[in-house]
């Protein structure tokens, strides 16, 4: 069988920071790429599963949908164990919503046919909570949103999942297979890469496509392939703190004060 | 197309508290819009939950029954899809909540809907729907619109509304669902496990540590501290992820709301969205964190940038 991890290469914003002139996004040189945390777990449970069965032969596809930038996310999946990796690309893509990744996505899953897609619940730095669910959608396939427990045996016709609820609660759910699941945080213990895994994963192919390989057409990709359009980006003003200053010993006293007077203020 | 509809969650018989929220945004967004309002309760007897939506501003209700107790994604996108068609609505509104997460994205992607998640703002502009969301790790804000989409589906984030307290006088009806048949079975609730003595929600004064603490032998320390100042410890969700601390004592939207919290001391928390679920509403937030841009700072009283094992260490001799 095979699973196929979806990952994203994020961006995390400078202290200070500037926007692009057009006011569309922020300027890409104040940012820091990272693979999204959400994406460790979602690459550990498909490692986890490959490694219980070994008999049965799993294979883990590790797939972004990103510029050059975005092989080092797809390098830190194969330091970690995964079987291939794909990078799908096309400067058309710019401007994607994750509709119009979710579109690429799809387009792979339908040629590759994985048994199972899991996507991380949410990015780290846009959060939209999305990009997993439409691929399910585009691919008319059973989904389930947000697990932190799953129980599936290769070759099985449904999977036990848990989803994580609010306040604590959670519900299980049983999900016909081929599936695709967005995985939440704590669901297992993600590996760290080996040093020498790094160091092979280095060497290793990437699999490249442009969405138009894979049959996306040329309205279906980046800004008119969305369901949204970005019109403008600000800074919010934001409520603000009374900020504490000083050295840290006096930032302390000041600390002592406030905590002392609540007290006073609760006995 | 016009309309608004509005979807009411609810699990295990209850209305979920989003829904005087949402009524709350929608009445805003249908002075500019026009059309009527509608609350769509899809649920195996909806009629159990029509006087608790029906709420000033709301024009109908509309009740579909279904043969599932629980929520399930195909049943409830079905449901919807067909409500947008039927209704000619232009905009659906849901919560960002888990369940929300669930069909909203499937609904709006198999349908070609215009889709935007976690909402803070909507507004009319030239007689279409604009919504604000943030970006960035809440360091920005980005305005969406959904150039040529008839229908838009919007994900909105919980307290950050007015609610609608008063009642209304919606009419009530009917729709049919449609006939789908389920591809994922709801088996049961698994309640959380109780605390071992930590029940957060009835403390006033919570002492919290993040990420921040970086290790898992440096919460025997921040455990002292919270004792000696006389705080209840509390954790972010990578603590309890970590099982540097049990899950009780995390806060949050999959932990603990501080419903009695009067003070609440984050150390080393970025305050992410789902942390803030447990907390924002604590009078007195005292936030110490190193990022001068970490979003607790924008609902916290007081502000301390800095680091928390130095303020720590400082702050100990005024409490011996
Ligand atoms: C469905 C869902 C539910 C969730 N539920 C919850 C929940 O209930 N509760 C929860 O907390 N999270 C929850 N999360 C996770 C949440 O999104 C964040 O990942 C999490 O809150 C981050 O925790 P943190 O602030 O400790 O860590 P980080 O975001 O990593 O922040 C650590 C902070 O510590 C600061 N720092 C680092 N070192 C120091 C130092 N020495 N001194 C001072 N400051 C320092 C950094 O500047 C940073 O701001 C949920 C997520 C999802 C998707």
């Amino acid at each position: 069988m095979k699973i196929l991890v979806p990952v994203k290469q994020v961006a995390t914003l400078d202290e200070e920071f500037e926007l692009q002139e057009d006011e569309l996004d922020v300027d890409h040189d104040f940012c820091e790429y990272d693979i999204n945390e959400w994406d460790d777990y979602s690459l550990e449970e498909a490692l986890q599963i490959k490694e219980a069965n070994e008999g049965q032969e799993v294979e883990v596809i590790a797939l972004t949908v990103g510029d050059d930038d975005a092989e080092d996310a797809l390098r830190t999946c194969m330091a970690k164990g995964a079987d291939r990796a794909v990078r799908i690309w096309d400067d058309a893509m710019e401007g994607a919503d994750p509709m119009a990744i979710a579109r690429a996505i799809a387009k792979f899953v339908e040629q590759e046919k994985p048994d199972l897609v899991f996507a991380g619940v949410q990015s780290s730095d846009q959060a939209f909570a999305q990009t997993g669910m439409q691929v399910a959608a585009l691919l008319g396939w059973p989904h389930a949103a947000v697990v932190n427990n799953l129980d599936y045996t290769p070759g099985a016709g449904t999977a036990t999942v848990r989803r994580e609820l609010e306040g604590g609660l959670e519900e299980e759910v049983e999900v016909q297979v081929p599936a695709v699941m967005t995985i939440q945080l704590g669901i297992n213990d993600p590996r760290y890469a080996s040093l020498k895994g790094i160091k092979q994963a280095k060497s290793r192919p990437i699999d490249e496509y442009s969405p138009a390989d894979l049959g996306l057409s040329e309205d279906e990709m980046g800004a008119s392939g969305s369901l949204s359009q970005v019109r403008k980006v600000y800074v919010p003003e934001k409520g603000q703190a009374e900020m504490i200053e000083g050295t840290p010993a006096e930032q302390a006293a000041r600390l002592a004060e406030i905590i002392k007077e609540f007290k006073g203020a609760a006995s | 197309m016009s309309g608004i509809l509005v979807v009411a969650e609810h699990r295990q018989g209850e209305l979920s508290d989003s829904v005087p929220e949402l009524v709350g945004l929608a009445n805003g967004l249908k002075e500019g819009l026009g059309g009527p309002l509608m609350v769509a309760v899809i649920a195996q007897d909806p009629s159990a939950f029509s006087d608790q939506v029906n709420l000033a501003g709301v024009d109908e209700i509309v009740q579909v029954p279904v043969s599932v107790a629980e929520f399930q994604p195909d049943v409830w996108e079905a449901a919807l899809q067909k409500l947008v068609a039927e209704k000619g609505a232009s905009v659906v509104m849901t919560p960002h909540s888990v369940d929300g997460w669930g069909y909203a994205p499937t609904l709006a992607a198999a349908n070609g809907y215009g889709f935007a998640s976690d909402v803070l703002e909507t507004k009319v502009d030239g007689g279409e729907v604009v919504a604000v969301r943030p970006g960035y790790g809440e360091k920005v804000h980005m305005e969406v619109g959904f150039p040529g989409k008839d229908a838009v589906v919007l994900t909105v984030r919980s307290g950050e509304h007015p609610v609608v307290e008063e009642s209304g006088s919606a009419e009530v009806t009917t729709a049919e669902a449609p006939d789908v048949t389920p591809r994922s079975e709801h088996k049961r609730f698994i309640e959380p496990e109780s605390g071992g003595g930590v029940d957060l929600s009835q403390e006033e004064f919570i002492m919290s540590i993040g990420r921040g603490i970086s290790d898992e032998e440096n919460v025997e320390q921040f455990s002292e501290l919270a004792e000696e100042i006389g705080a209840a410890l509390g954790c972010s969700r990578p603590i309890a992820d970590n099982g540097w601390l049990p899950k009780a004592h995390q806060v949050g939207q999959s932990g603990t709301t501080a419903s009695n919290c009067k003070f609440y001391l984050a150390l080393g928390i970025s305050g992410s969205v789902q942390h803030q679920a447990g907390m924002k509403h604590v009078d007195s937030i005292v936030a110490v964190n190193t990022d001068p841009e970490a979003p607790i700072f924008s609902v916290a009283k007081y502000g301390v940038v800095a680091d928390i094992f130095d303020i720590a260490e400082e702050l100990r001799p005024h409490f011996e």
